[in-house]
């Protein structure tokens, strides 16, 4: 091999890990907000994503039938399209269930579980059971490749300036707005936020809605590198709960740290050995951190 | 589709009454009428559900769950064959009744449904099963309790029941003759094998390494198993790109499928750089892929739904006007649809729906209306059938190329090949 296709594929690599990096961080910000400021076990998670993804099979299917001259253009409204939706199921699932089990957080895994299997059984009824495929448009498709042989996925790119955006908003909504502001006294002590006038069951529900909101986001930008489907969700749930308990439940940053050193071993390890054999080594490595640190990469100070 | 697993017209007890007694009045009066339709107590001497006018069938796939994008297909394919042979006059005079049991994507489900179907209702066949795992689980059950099973799908092989005909191909007959056709027509020399982590792919694979390399004299030039439901593939497509392999030789399943090919493509592996052959592609896969991210590869089936003869075009043309324009029609939906035809068959050629006079006349059965092309039941209760290539399009169709032009033995136990 030639020193420039080890460099090729050293980058290729390289930027492999970089992408399913933010592919993990993005399905687990969601739930690491919900997760880590409510204590609710969104089970419901992935089926949330997968409201993304139908939102923008729906809306490429739109453009595609009312005019065409829009196909290249849709995506960033439905992306937005698809947090609004994620948002106002995330709103009224808050309001009709979760609310009622604050005080029993073991069974919030339960009730969203339940929640899960009856929006999948009502994806399977309203789009049927097969699988679809939205139309990306041409700029979403195939490789940027700046050197012969060195080709850079652009949905790759794509989810990974997604995934900054977001996070970037996270950021700012949790420390510089005033909802964030709500949100982190409540965690930090429920009872005194109470007491200082803060409204904590409308801080809960915006909390919850907005998580489910990001969790759309993420199945919105996946569509472009994996299905859309009743049970597409159901692929991603495992991941997102190790990414956000590896990280430590309370902590973004420690969401970030964990998407990170994930991704990295995975990748690595899935190209030094079969893929099958990556993922015993990738779990076996989050068990035995998780054994030896209890509580995450990064655990929240919170008087208890 | 809600129609589909509506229950059966229900009708009052007295109105029932007042059928049954005309209808045995209409017997004993006009005999004559029935002449063709050979008396009950000859046709069925074991208790199955076989009554003057009507036979009962079971149906047993998956509606609900992660496998009911699959199993969908089949469970149309089957009520369509049922309802035209009905409209033909049913088998031995008798209509077919359905009743549809849904085993939810759950083994353990199937096992139970399974034994409802047998041992409460007692109907004369079973047409069901998608996954080996689902077919595994009521095995035992269809042998001890005598049933008969009907299962549709493409599969690993390994595997003979008197009580089960095979309607899809064994692995050495999707895979033989199509990497044979790669050798001589493509000039492949040099194979890269892909596929999900469990029993179908790693078979698959295996005997595909055994033909590649003691038959062939190629190169296996890597061979990767990922875990069902793993959505990402980056790494897997850098480590084909050094192998640069004449072949990739795919049997990825599910949503990992999807991932798979819509990754290829976002890496710059695309057709005209890259030769792909799969096994696990069809029509229904193509749906949730993307022509755009498969055109130009090649599928290892034995039927494509642009097959050009008047079976076929019939078969489309009725599924079509029962299902919608959209449908699409993949390999398994149409051996699907060869079984209640295979079972009508073998119960008039046996005279009897007796499980065990259905099993011994079920070899030797031919079919001709086979949307594929003629069909003959092997000894071994699986199908003399052809292999196909179908190159697929950006419409989600494949154009077939090439196809083999014998029928090929079926032959779940190769020698050599374990």
């Amino acid at each position: 091999m030639s020193p420039s296709e080890l460099f090729n594929i050293v980058a290729m690599q390289g930027f492999a890990g970089l992408s399913l990096f933010s592919v993990l961080l993005l399905m687990g910000l969601g739930l690491a907000i919900i997760f880590g400021q409510m204590g609710v076990i969104n089970m419901a998670h992935g089926e949330f994503m997968t409201i993304g993804a139908y939102t923008i099979y729906l809306c490429s299917h739109l453009a595609e039938t009312f005019s065409p001259g829009l196909v290249p253009y849709y995506f960033p409204l439905a992306i937005l399209l698809a947090f609004v939706a994620a948002f106002a199921f995330g709103w009224l699932a808050e309001w009709l269930l979760i609310r009622h089990l604050y005080k029993r957080p073991l069974d919030t895994l339960l009730a969203t579980w339940g929640l899960s299997l009856g929006m999948q059984q009502g994806f399977r009824s309203t789009f049927g059971p097969k699988e679809v495929s939205p139309t990306l448009p041409d700029w979403l498709l195939g490789s940027w490749s700046p050197t012969d042989g060195l080709d850079i996925p652009i949905n790759g790119l794509f989810v990974m300036v997604i995934t900054l955006a977001v996070c970037a908003l996270v950021f700012l909504a949790m420390f510089r707005s005033r909802w964030g502001l709500r949100v982190r006294a409540t965690v930090a002590n429920r009872a005194m936020a109470n007491a200082t006038g803060i409204d904590t069951r409308r801080t809960d529900r915006l909390t919850y809605a907005i998580g489910c909101g990001i969790a759309g986001i993420a199945g919105a930008a996946f569509t472009t590198i994996g299905s859309t489907g009743p049970t597409s969700g159901s692929l991603y749930i495992v991941d997102a709960f190790l990414v956000v308990t590896f990280g430590g439940a309370a902590s973004l940053l420690g969401t970030i740290a964990s998407a990170f050193s994930i991704a990295q071993v995975q990748s690595i390890s899935e190209f030094f050995l079969t893929g099958s054999m990556a993922k015993v080594l990738t779990l076996s490595m989050i068990l035995v951190i998780l054994m030896m640190r209890p509580q995450g990469l990064f655990a929240s100070k919170v008087r208890r | 589709m809600t129609s589909m697993f509506a229950g059966p017209p229900r009708m009052s007890p007295r109105r029932h009454l007042l059928c049954s007694f005309l209808s045995a009045l209409l017997l004993a009066s006009a005999p004559a009428l029935h002449a063709e339709t050979p008396a009950t107590a000859k046709v069925n001497t074991t208790g199955l559900a076989v009554a003057d006018t009507e036979v009962t069938v079971g149906q047993l796939h998956s509606a609900t769950g992660t496998m009911a994008i699959s199993e969908t297909g089949s469970i149309q394919a089957e009520q369509l064959a049922i309802d035209q042979i009905n409209a033909a006059g049913g088998v031995l005079g008798r209509k077919i009744k359905v009743i549809k049991e849904d085993g939810a994507s759950d083994w353990p489900t199937f096992a139970e449904k399974a034994k409802k179907l047998l041992v409460n209702d007692h109907v004369a066949a079973v047409f069901g099963c998608w996954t080996s795992a689902s077919r595994k689980a009521v095995l035992p059950i269809f042998e001890k309790e005598n049933g008969m099973l009907y299962y549709p799908t493409f599969y690993e092989g390994l595997e003979q029941s008197k009580n089960v005909v095979y309607t899809g191909q064994e692995a050495t007959q999707q895979i033989l003759w199509s990497l044979d056709w790669a050798k001589k027509e493509k000039k492949a020399k040099s194979f890269f094998l892909v596929g999900s982590d469990y029993i179908w792919p790693r078979t698959s694979m295996k005997i595909a390494r055994k033909h590649i390399e003691n038959f062939q004299k190629g190169k296996v030039v890597g061979e990767e198993y990922y875990p069902l439901g793993n959505t990402n593939f980056n790494s897997l497509i850098n480590k084909i790109k050094i192998a640069k392999p004449d072949v990739i030789f795919a049997a990825v399943v599910g949503g990992s499928n999807v991932a798979f090919y819509k990754q290829l493509k976002a890496a710059g592996i695309t057709a005209d750089k890259q030769m792909l052959l799969t096994l696990s592609v069809t029509e229904d896969e193509a749906l949730g892929i993307g022509g755009e991210n498969l055109a130009g590869f090649f599928s290892s089936m034995k039927y494509f739904e642009s097959l050009d003869n008047d079976n076929n075009k019939k078969f489309v043309t009725a599924f079509k006007a029962k299902y919608g324009p959209k449908s699409v029609i993949g390999d398994v939906t149409q051996a699907a649809y060869l079984g209640p035809w295979i079972w009508k068959a073998a119960v008039e050629k046996a005279g009897s729906f007796d499980v065990d006079k259905v099993a011994a006349a079920t070899p030797g059965i031919e079919v001709k209306i086979a949307p594929e092309g003629y069909v003959k039941v092997h000894q071994n209760h699986h199908l003399w059938s052809r292999a196909r290539i179908g190159m697929a399009q950006a419409d989600g169709q494949f154009k077939v190329v090439a196809e083999s032009p014998e029928l090929i033995e079926p032959n779940p136990f190769p020698k050599g090949y374990q």
